[in-house]
C-alpha cells in the first residue's frame, strides 16, 4: 500500500519533468515584467512570479531538476557506499575501523554548514564546471553525495557481515570459488533490499538538501528553474504575494514523502 | 570511555579544522582582491605588499599553521566583515542559536514521544501519528517557515516575520518551523520502542499482579521505551544544526548559522573558520552527552 502510493507519487513526478517542455505556450524563462505577480488565470493557471514568468511551467522544469539532482546523488551514493559497506565488512579490521569511523564523523557533523563551504567553493580549482544548469546539477549531486554514501554504506555493512557469516558462504569458498565471485554473485544480490531502502531515503534527503542549498542561493543558479531558488525568490516577496510561495513547497513535499513512503514500503 | 570520547572529538575537530582551512584557501578571492576591487587606486606594488605584510603570500600549509598557533594561543584574529574580533562575534551568536535548538528540541522531543506513545497505547490514533509524521519528516523546513510566515506575520499580523527585536515573539515561529521538523524520529521510534516494550515478558507480569493500565504504560514500558528516543537525539544533533541553520537564515535571526553563511559569502576565512569549528565541535558534544545520558538511564550498556 505505502510502495503503491510513494510509487504513483514519484510517478506523477516523473511525469511531469517528463513532459515539461512540451506543455503550455509560454516560455519558463522570460520574463514579462508587465505581468509580475498575475493571479492564477486560464493563461496562467498558478499565477506567475517575481519576473511573470509562469509559475505552473516553472515547477514542471523545477520537478526536471529536483529529479536529476536526487537521483543523481543518490546513484553516486549507492556505488559508493555499497563499495564501502562491502569492503568493510569483507576486509573487517583495519579498512572496517577506518571507513566506519570515517562515516561516524560525517555523520555526526552539521552536514548544511559543511555543504554550504563546499557549494561556495570554486568549482574549477576541483575540476568541476561552473555556470550552465547541467554543471550546476553536477556540481550538487557531487556534493551530496559526498555525505550521502554514509546511510548506505551503513546498511550495506550490517546486512553484508551477516550475509558474509551464513554457511554458503563458506561452502563456496571450500569448493573454491574466487573471492570476487563470492563477493559480486553470491553476497552482493542478498544487499539489494536494504541498499534499495537506504537509497530511496537518500533520493528524499538530496532533493531536500538541493533545495536547500538552492534556497541559500547556493545550489541551481537562475534563471534555471528549482524548487528551491523559486523558494528564495518567493521569499523575498511573501509580503506581496504569499501564494507563490505555496506551490514549489508542495511540489517538495509530495516528492520527499513519496520516497519515504517508497523506503518505507520496501522495508516490509 | 569519556576520555575516549573526548579525545576522538580533539582530533576529529584538528583534521576539520585543517580541512576546512584548505577548503576556503579554494574558495576564490582573497582579502587582498576584495580590496583592490573595493579601492582601484591600490596599486600591484600596494597588493604584493599587503599580501605579504598578511603572509598571503605563503603557502596554504604554512598558512595553516600560522592560524592554528595563534588560535591556540587565543587569538583568532578578527573578522573582516563586521571589523570585530571575531571571538566576541561567536559568544553571542552562539548563545542565539542554543536558544533556539534547546527550545525546538525539547518540543520536538516531548511532542514526538507523546505521539508516539499515544499511536503505541491507542491503535487507532496510529494511522494520523504515522501521517503527521510522515509529513513532518518530508516537509522542507524552510518553506514550512514561509507559510508560518505568510500566515501568522502577513495575514494575522501576530507574530513578527523574523528579526531578534521583539524578544520571545520573535523566537516562536522559528522554533515551531525547527521543531516540527525534527518531530517525524522521534514520533516514529517512540512509537516502534513503545509498542516492543509493551509486548516484553515483565509487562504481562506486572499486568497479572494487577497493575493498572497507566501505571503499566508510564512505569514498567515507558522507561524502557526512553532510551531508544535518548539514543536518536544524539544521532540527530548534526541534522537539527543543520535545520537551525537554514532557520536562522530564514527568519533573519543572529546566530550561528546565519554567521557561517554571511562570513562564507563575504569571504571572511578568519570568523568562518572557527565559527564552523565552534559548530561541529558543539554537535559533537551534544552527541556525547546524549550518550552519556543513555548509559546513565540504561545500565545494560554500562
Amino acid at each position: 500500500m505505502k510502495l503503491r502510493i510513494g510509487l504513483s507519487l514519484l510517478a506523477l513526478v516523473a511525469l511531469a519533468a517528463i513532459l515539461a517542455p512540451w506543455v503550455g505556450s509560454h516560455d519558463p524563462f522570460a520574463p514579462d515584467l508587465f505581468n509580475r505577480y498575475a493571479p492564477p488565470s486560464a493563461a496562467h493557471p498558478l499565477g506567475t512570479d517575481d519576473l511573470g514568468r509562469d509559475v505552473a511551467l516553472r515547477l514542471l522544469h523545477g520537478a526536471r531538476v529536483s529529479l536529476a539532482v536526487g537521483l543523481g546523488a543518490a546513484l553516486m551514493a549507492m556505488l559508493v557506499g555499497t563499495a564501502a559497506g562491502l569492503l568493510a565488512a569483507w576486509r573487517g579490521g583495519w579498512w572496517d575501523a577506518v571507513l566506519m569511523r570515517l562515516a561516524d564523523a560525517l555523520l555526526a557533523l552539521p552536514a548544511l554548514p559543511l555543504l554550504i563551504v563546499l557549494s561556495a567553493l570554486d568549482p574549477a580549482a576541483i575540476g568541476l564546471p561552473r555556470g550552465e544548469a547541467g554543471a550546476d546539477i553536477l556540481r550538487i549531486a557531487v556534493i551530496l553525495a559526498a555525505f550521502g554514501w554514509v546511510g548506505v554504506a551503513r546498511l550495506a555493512r550490517a546486512a553484508a557481515l551477516s550475509v558474509l557469516a551464513q554457511d554458503f558462504v563458506r561452502a563456496a569458498r571450500a569448493l573454491g570459488v574466487s573471492e570476487t565471485r563470492l563477493l559480486l554473485r553470491h553476497v552482493l544480490p542478498q544487499l539489494a533490499p536494504p541498499i534499495a531502502v537506504a537509497t530511496a531515503l537518500a533520493v528524499a534527503g538530496a532533493i531536500l538538501a538541493e533545495s536547500a542549498l538552492s534556497f541559500l542561493g547556493l545550489g541551481i543558479a537562475p534563471p534555471a528553474a528549482s524548487w528551491g531558488n523559486m523558494l528564495a525568490n518567493a521569499q523575498e516577496a511573501v509580503f506581496a504575494a504569499p501564494l507563490v510561495a505555496l506551490w514549489p513547497g508542495l511540489a517538495i513535499l509530495l516528492t520527499v514523502a513519496g520516497c519515504s513512503l517508497v523506503a518505507d514500503g520496501l522495508r516490509r | 570511555m569519556i576520555a575516549a570520547r573526548l579525545a576522538q572529538i580533539a582530533i576529529t575537530t584538528v583534521a576539520l579544522s585543517f580541512i576546512f582551512f584548505m577548503l576556503i584557501g579554494l574558495m576564490p578571492g582573497d582579502p587582498i582582491d576584495l580590496a583592490i576591487a573595493g579601492d582601484p587606486r591600490l596599486t600591484a606594488e600596494d597588493a604584493a605588499r599587503l599580501r605579504a605584510l598578511h603572509g598571503l603570500d605563503q603557502p596554504l600549509l604554512s598558512r595553516y599553521f600560522a592560524w592554528a598557533a595563534a588560535v591556540l594561543s587565543g587569538n583568532p584574529g578578527f573578522s573582516r566583515l563586521f571589523a570585530q574580533p571575531v571571538a566576541a562575534l561567536i559568544g553571542p551568536a552562539l548563545l542565539s542559536t542554543l536558544t533556539l535548538l534547546g527550545f525546538a528540541l525539547g518540543i520536538a522531543v516531548v511532542l514526538g514521544t507523546a505521539l508516539g506513545v499515544l499511536a503505541a497505547l491507542r491503535p487507532r490514533a496510529a494511522p494520523a501519528v504515522q501521517t503527521l509524521a510522515l509529513l513532518a519528516q518530508s516537509v522542507p523546513g524552510f518553506w514550512l517557515g514561509i507559510m508560518l510566515i505568510v500566515v501568522f506575520a502577513v495575514w494575522l499580523g501576530w507574530l513578527p516575520a523574523g528579526g531578534a527585536e521583539g524578544g520571545w515573539r520573535a523566537l516562536i515561529l522559528p522554533v515551531a518551523t525547527l521543531a516540527f521538523a525534527n518531530l517525524a524520529g522521534y514520533a516514529r521510534h517512540a512509537a516502534s520502542a513503545m509498542a516492543g516494550a509493551l509486548h516484553d515478558p515483565w509487562i504481562r507480569s506486572a499486568r497479572a499482579r494487577g497493575a493498572s493500565e497507566s501505571r503499566i504504560a508510564w512505569r514498567h514500558a515507558f522507561p524502557n521505551a526512553a532510551v531508544p528516543v535518548i539514543t536518536l537525539i544524539g544521532l540527530d544533533a548534526g541534522a537539527l544544526v543543520s535545520g537551525a541553520v537554514i532557520t536562522e537564515a530564514l527568519f533573519a535571526r543572529p546566530g550561528m548559522g546565519k554567521l557561517i553563511f554571511d562570513a562564507i559569502m563575504g569571504n571572511d576565512s578568519n570568523l568562518a573558520l572557527l565559527a564552523l569549528l565552534v559548530v561541529a565541535v558543539v554537535t559533537m558534544l551534544g552527541s556525547l552527552g546524549a550518550d552519556l545520558a543513555q548509559r546513565a538511564l540504561d545500565p545494560r550498556i554500562r
